[in-house]
């Protein structure tokens, strides 16, 4: 124990956040008749929605003083600014990051990663998100480096 | 290899305060943690061993071996407790933890390393909540 309480071991933070939104699976590349084949249900030009939960994994060193990897204020001020406030109850297609990319999760995933990579608290390793309760999709690191 | 997950629950009362910092200092960057009364978590402890199955039992390692070590070495020490107060780690003196998520899953992996046979430990994972956890794959 005595080590530990003195070094900075790298440990993990998990942090679920909660947004709902709508989006419509749709390709350019593709004819009418292929968007419907390839998407089914998810093409419906009205569009459908989720309420989607995005788990965004941080790791560094326990820093000695707070016993943290980050503060969590900050991860979720982060998080309220970049994430929440610019996806949540907002049509996904009508966002400038899907206009020429298919807001699939697996997209979706790729881009708060994206987004996580600014910020300055602790290193974002991995983005998982529950588009529903039967789909999730991740994205970065699995597990751990050994 | 097969990865085995095992869940065990704890529910502790805990602070977070830093000796060295002035009480503002504390509750700068602490917030409503840093309350010397205390509050309290219902914790979910996830452990996760790595093995290769053995080829007679079927198993990794015996579940209910598993279920034991984890009350014995945690859930005991933990359960209805005060982590500042009352678990060694956590408690006052120069090697005192601050009882965060992140130093829980470290303490956890500190308890339980090298105490389950036939398996090697790979993932201590703490919930705090359901929204919050950390993970600590015994990485230095």
């Amino acid at each position: 124990m005595e080590e530990s309480s003195r070094t900075g071991r790298k440990a993990y933070l998990s942090r679920r956040y909660r947004l709902s939104a709508s989006h419509r699976l749709h390709s350019d590349a593709y004819s009418a008749e292929q968007n419907r084949a390839v998407y089914g249900k998810c093409n419906n030009p009205h569009g459908h929605g989720h309420n989607y939960i995005v788990e965004v994994t941080v790791g560094g060193p326990v820093d000695r003083a707070t016993g943290m990897v980050c503060d969590l204020g900050e991860l979720d001020g982060f998080a309220r600014r970049n994430l929440l406030d610019r996806f949540d109850h907002r049509n996904l297609n009508m966002l400038e990051v899907f206009r020429d990319t298919v807001s699939t999760t697996e997209n979706f995933a790729r881009e708060v990663y994206r987004i996580f990579e600014g910020f300055a608290g602790a290193k974002i390793e991995r983005v998982r998100i529950e588009e529903t309760g039967n789909n999730s999709f991740e994205y970065g690191k699995q597990g751990c480096s050994h | 290899m097969i990865f085995l997950t095992r869940k065990a629950e704890f529910s502790s009362a805990h602070y977070y305060w830093n000796d060295a910092w002035s009480k503002e200092e504390n509750e700068r960057v602490f917030g409503t943690c840093a309350n010397r009364n205390g509050h309290g978590h219902n914790y979910t402890l996830e452990v996760t061993v790595a093995g290769e199955v053995d080829p007679v039992s079927g198993f990794v390692i015996d579940l209910k071996e598993m279920k034991e070590i984890l009350e014995r070495e945690v859930v005991s020490v933990y359960d209805h407790r005060h982590l500042n107060l009352e678990v060694p780690e956590f408690a006052a003196g120069p090697c005192a933890k601050v009882p965060t998520t992140e130093n829980i899953a470290i303490a956890i992996w500190e308890r339980l390393d090298g105490k389950i046979r036939g398996a090697k430990l790979h993932r201590v994972r703490v919930y705090e909540m359901a929204d919050l956890f950390a993970d600590y794959y015994g990485e230095r």
